[in-house]
């Protein structure tokens, strides 16, 4: 086992008090598995990559375990990071292509990286040439500012630096969101390169971009309001998903070929609940088109088919009681407006004008 | 003729440690957007789109082309008659949060247009016209008014800007990549609320780089590239049977959510085909891939704004010489006979250098950049 | 350059850096955790926030509560002085060059007047000085400074012109060609004339925040719907800068002291009223160093160095307070 996050919950603290982002949180990934983390903003997908690298001056280790390769990885506590840090677990964050010192080369800078992990650059200097040249930057990137280089380069000169030491675990955070859609695949394609040569052992791609994930990764986490909602492998989350906001989420992105005129996008009314308050039991149930009365109750994160997880009492009761059917959220919002918490029965309400989503009456806040 | 004509619209910033360079941003651009259409201008960073936004909504001017809105050359005008402009003419950006002042309520964007465009109205009047606006973009009046900005979802703060526009007659909205800093489950939302106003008449510039996105909404599509258009027409053409390489490219590059990428056969990465990092891609002429026999030109098509202004002769002033327009230069004069730097290149020069490629008409509405 | 826009993550304010970021959202957690709270606090909104968090960062900052208490400490003394000074400050009240004692708390100077009277009187006048010519140098300063920032083009270009050739007109050498034909001055002259020679500085700071603050969607926004320009500088641009501006006035307040004890020392100040500088003047006048009268020319210089001294701490506390970024917390 690779890595392996037992109850995770990492809090922010803020003015106004502590905001738990992520809020007991379990999963393991295998040696070379590719697995994405998905889900809105808000949700703690970052929180939770961020915590297992680096804890920033207002995060907080509240609860749990992370152990990586059979080691316990000490993240509540900096310095003890400092030599796992690029070299068991390295990432690359969000907005990498802004990252780089733009008044040093990028070759001085992976130097000083690099010693600042005990480790002279004239050793690894030919494994790095290499790996540039392998994700097709020219030569002499290493004697280039980084404003002499476009957006997408400079993403890919940080990626190779990130990964240069072989971490057991590379996170990466949001790598493909600021980039152009020919940029994005070529990024994709190099992240899985790098698992197949052996460059990094494992991965965790955070991302709000489920098509991308449909790419690359083998597995896939959907996180919703620091809680985790579903996890399976790739193909089953896109074609076979169960836990309603997946559907739901999978169900709002448009695709190159389908336009308004033949099928109108269903979104998902409402907002997610603040974390500084947040609701008891399932965390969903607000926006949710099955929302019942057990939703009050947290739903456990269980295996409910081989590999596949899930938190959530319909899917449960309706797997336990035998039924095959695969739940359809979508057309269900399609059919009746979510009402606010409680159990609504029957589809007997007109379909909403597919233009826009029915607003709800009173209570719920709009999107 | 089109409610909106872009002319041969051309930019050149100064770039350079000096400001000696000149890089132009955008190449003799033309296109129409009409009443009640959505045209999607799709272009990656670095392709012009924005400053294409801006120049239609004249927060800064070309170097050379003309805006010409039912007729009218935008550019002549003065403070007053863009006050009118502005009244057909909205625009709505990419972060919803910073459209907002921070220091006030988020009502004051519609309370801003209200004490220019409004002044005399009464103050029931008033509310019965929020009311329909907010309405039509499925907002409750309870959850938006009276609020800052930082207290609304970003889907909302872009409902209300969408709304502002509505309280003016607006008859073209340029949006700029409004739904990109959007969560997946409110942009639909906002998207289809576009296309419901689409219908009631309202034409819209929708500006993205996202190409599903393009596909979704729009009518009609413009790809751009490094400020210079190199396919454009009738969105199911374009996306169904895309002719220019970069094109192509794009729409092989999109991660679909059912398939996995194509590999693109020629063994060579994506991105480097695209973005020109090695600059023999994509430089020879494309004219074997497009079938020239009985295509038309594009400037020489009914199509293109040119040619259907000179046709009318609606009052619109003659058919132009194709070049810049002193009218539109800051700081009056002929602009593009200043030299910016002793020995630099001025701006006539660079746009002579590095000229449009022929549009050619591929089939009906549907337009492939030849040479380029 | 960049042809798509940059934008600034936070508002902070307080940068003088232009945009750096990439099309960012406004940052990480708050952003998150923020946009779902429904209930806000009564002070409302983000004003009203910032009042609060102001407050409440400005009390923990050692730097600006024991500046802002110094401070405070001799303002009063300034606005009270002259009531609680025991002597008339120009009068010969005693015997030349005496000791500090009882009597006299800082003992008499070389004609009899006390010493410490002339503090209190010369304090206020300091103060006097500092506050006029910080407010003629912001009020140029801002007005031309938000006229080029805003509009920038040819405007700009020519205030930048008339802001360099001020900025090198040697201020000292045209106060003394000036005080050799007006053989009496006031507090005002120098205050005047102390903004007149120091608005470029405000001018060049408030222009570069315009400059940034202008490229901002809001901005465009007003534009949008057809605000003049004059609105939207006062309305939109400059009460996002407001922490900036009072960070600048004060910063202006303490070198405009500085200044004027500087020109008062050398001879060049008012000539019908005491300020601290015109003390020191006197002192060195009549020989104090040599005949060793360390209580007439010690005590105002030690008061003007701790009262500026106290400004700039405060300012730097200030700037603590206003960015995030340099918090310790």
């Amino acid at each position: 086992m690779s890595l392996r996050v037992e109850n995770l919950k990492v809090a922010y603290r803020t003015l106004r008090g502590d905001v738990t982002a992520v809020d007991g949180v379990s999963f393991s990934i295998q040696d070379g598995e590719i697995m994405g983390l998905a889900g809105e903003s808000g949700c703690g997908k970052s929180t939770l990559g961020n915590s297992l690298v680096y804890m920033e001056g207002r995060m907080k280790h509240l609860d749990g375990t992370v152990e990586l390769d059979g080691q316990r990885l000490p993240i509540s506590d900096n310095r003890a990071m400092d030599q796992y840090r690029m070299r068991q677990v390295s990432i690359i964050p969000q907005f990498a292509m802004s990252a780089l010192n733009p008044t040093r080369k990028i070759g001085r800078m992976a130097a000083d990286l690099l010693r600042s992990r005990g480790v002279a650059y004239k050793d690894i200097e030919e494994e790095f040439r290499r790996r540039i040249a392998l994700v097709d930057l020219p030569e002499d990137v290493t004697e280039r500012y980084p404003f002499e280089l476009s957006g997408g380069m400079r993403q890919r000169a940080t990626m190779v630096i990130s990964t240069l030491l072989d971490p057991s675990l590379l996170i990466g955070d949001e790598v493909t969101s600021a980039l152009d859609v020919s940029t994005q695949r070529a990024v994709g394609e190099m992240l899985t390169e790098f698992r197949d040569r052996g460059f990094v052992k494992s991965m965790i791609v955070i991302t709000h971009d489920l098509s991308i994930l449909a790419q690359i990764a083998d597995s896939i986490l959907v996180m919703y309001a620091g809680k985790l909602a579903e996890k399976a492998d790739a193909d089953t989350i896109v074609n076979k998903s169960l836990h309603p906001y997946t559907q739901l989420l999978l169900a709002s992105l448009p695709e190159v070929g389908l336009r308004y005129d033949d099928a109108p996008l269903v979104g998902i009314a409402g907002r997610p609940p603040s974390l500084f308050n947040p609701p008891a039991g399932c965390r969903f149930r607000e926006r949710c088109p099955f929302a019942m009365q057990q939703c009050t109750q947290e739903p456990p994160f269980v295996e409910v088919r081989p590999g596949h997880h899930v938190a959530c009492w319909k899917v449960h009761d309706d797997l336990a009681s035998g039924q095959e059917r695969v739940l359809d959220a979508a057309s269900a919002a399609l059919a009746r407006p979510p009402a606010a918490g409680g159990s609504a029965t029957g589809g007997a309400a007109a379909p909403a004008a597919p233009a826009t989503t029915v607003s709800p009456p009173g209570g719920a806040a709009q999107p | 003729m089109s409610m909106l004509e872009v002319r041969e619209v051309s930019k050149v910033y100064k770039t350079g440690t000096f400001g000696g360079d000149l890089l132009p941003a955008l190449r003799h651009v033309s296109f129409d957007i009409d009443q009640g259409q959505v045209v999607s201008l799709i272009g990656q960073s670095g392709s012009g789109k924005s400053t294409l936004g801006k120049i239609i909504l004249r927060l800064t001017s070309p170097s050379a082309g003309a805006v010409v809105f039912e007729g009218k050359d935008v550019g002549t005008w003065s403070k007053s008659q863009l006050r009118d402009y502005y009244r057909h003419v909205q625009g709505v950006f990419q972060d919803p949060f910073s459209s907002y002042n921070p220091l006030y309520k988020a009502d004051r964007v519609l309370e801003m247009v209200r004490s220019v465009y409004f002044p005399d109205v009464r103050a029931r009047e008033w509310e019965s016209k929020l009311r329909s606006a907010l309405e039509a973009v499925s907002l409750n009046p309870a959850d938006v008014l009276n609020k800052f900005p930082h207290q609304l979802s970003g889907g909302q703060q872009q409902r209300l800007l969408i709304a502002r526009a509505l309280l003016l007659e607006v008859r073209l909205l340029i949006a700029d990549e409004i739904i990109s800093m959007l969560d997946a489950s409110t942009r639909v939302d906002v998207l289809n609320l576009l296309v419901d106003l689409k219908r009631k008449g309202l034409g819209v510039l929708f500006i993205t780089h996202d190409l599903s996105l393009g596909n979704y909404i729009s009518d009609r599509t413009v790809i751009l590239r490094k400020g210079v258009i190199v396919e454009m027409g009738d969105t199911r053409k374009v996306f169904g049977n895309a002719q220019h390489p970069y094109t192509k490219s794009l729409l092989t590059a999109v991660p679909h959510l059912h398939q996995k990428w194509q590999s693109n056969g020629s063994g060579a990465r994506a991105h480097s085909v695209v973005e020109g990092e090695r600059p023999t891609d994509l430089e020879g002429p494309v004219g074997g891939s497009v079938a020239l026999g009985e295509s038309r030109r594009y400037s020489k098509s009914p199509l293109h704004p040119q040619n259907a202004a000179a046709s009318e002769a609606s009052g619109a002033q003659g058919p132009r010489a194709g070049g810049a327009r002193p009218s539109l230069m800051e700081g009056g004069g002929p602009r593009w006979n200043r030299r910016f730097s002793p020995g630099g290149r001025t701006v006539a020069e660079v746009l002579a250098a590095a000229p449009a490629p022929e549009l050619v008409e591929y089939e009906p509405d549907h337009f492939v950049a030849v040479g380029y | 350059m960049s042809i798509a826009q940059d934008r600034p993550g936070e508002q902070a304010t307080g940068q003088t850096t232009a945009t750096t970021g990439t099309g960012a959202t406004r940052g990480g957690p708050y952003q998150a955790v923020s946009a779902g709270t429904g209930t806000e606090q009564a002070a409302g909104g983000l004003a009203g926030r910032r009042r609060w968090e102001f407050l409440y960062f400005a009390v923990r900052n050692k730097k600006l509560m024991v500046a802002t208490a110094i401070e405070f400490l001799f303002v009063v003394l300034a606005i009270f002085g002259p009531l609680i000074a025991p002597y008339d400050p120009n009068k010969f009240v005693a015997a030349a060059n005496l000791h500090p004692s009882l009597h006299h708390l800082m003992g008499t100077t070389y004609f009899g007047q006390d010493v410490a009277s002339q503090l209190l009187y010369g304090l206020r006048d300091s103060y006097l000085v500092g506050f006029l010519g910080a407010l003629f140098a912001s009020l140029v300063g801002m007005t031309i400074g938000f006229t080029a920032g805003y509009r920038g083009g040819l405007l700009d270009e020519a205030l930048q012109l008339v802001t360099n050739i001020v900025v090198m007109i040697p201020s000292l050498v045209l106060l003394i060609v000036i005080a050799s034909y007006l053989k009496t001055r006031g507090v005002l002259f120098e205050g005047v004339f102390i903004g007149v020679t120091t608005w470029p500085w405000v001018a060049r700071a408030v222009r570069a925040q315009t400059f940034t603050l202008r490229e901002r969607d809001f901005v465009d926004l007003a534009r949008l719907s057809g605000k003049r320009a004059t609105s939207i500088v006062v309305k939109d641009i400059a009460p996002n800068m407001a922490s900036y501006l009072f960070l600048v006035l004060i910063l202006l307040f303490g070198s405009s002291i500085l200044l004027a004890a500087n020109f008062d020392f050398l001879g060049l100040g008012p000539t019908n009223t005491i300020s601290l500088g015109t003390m020191m003047n006197q002192a060195m006048l009549w020989s104090a160093l040599n005949l060793r009268v360390w209580w007439w020319f010690i005590p105002p210089g030690v008061v003007i160095t701790i009262i500026v001294a106290a400004l700039l701490v405060a300012n730097v506390g200030l700037d603590e307070i206003f960015n995030p970024k340099l918090r310790e917390t």
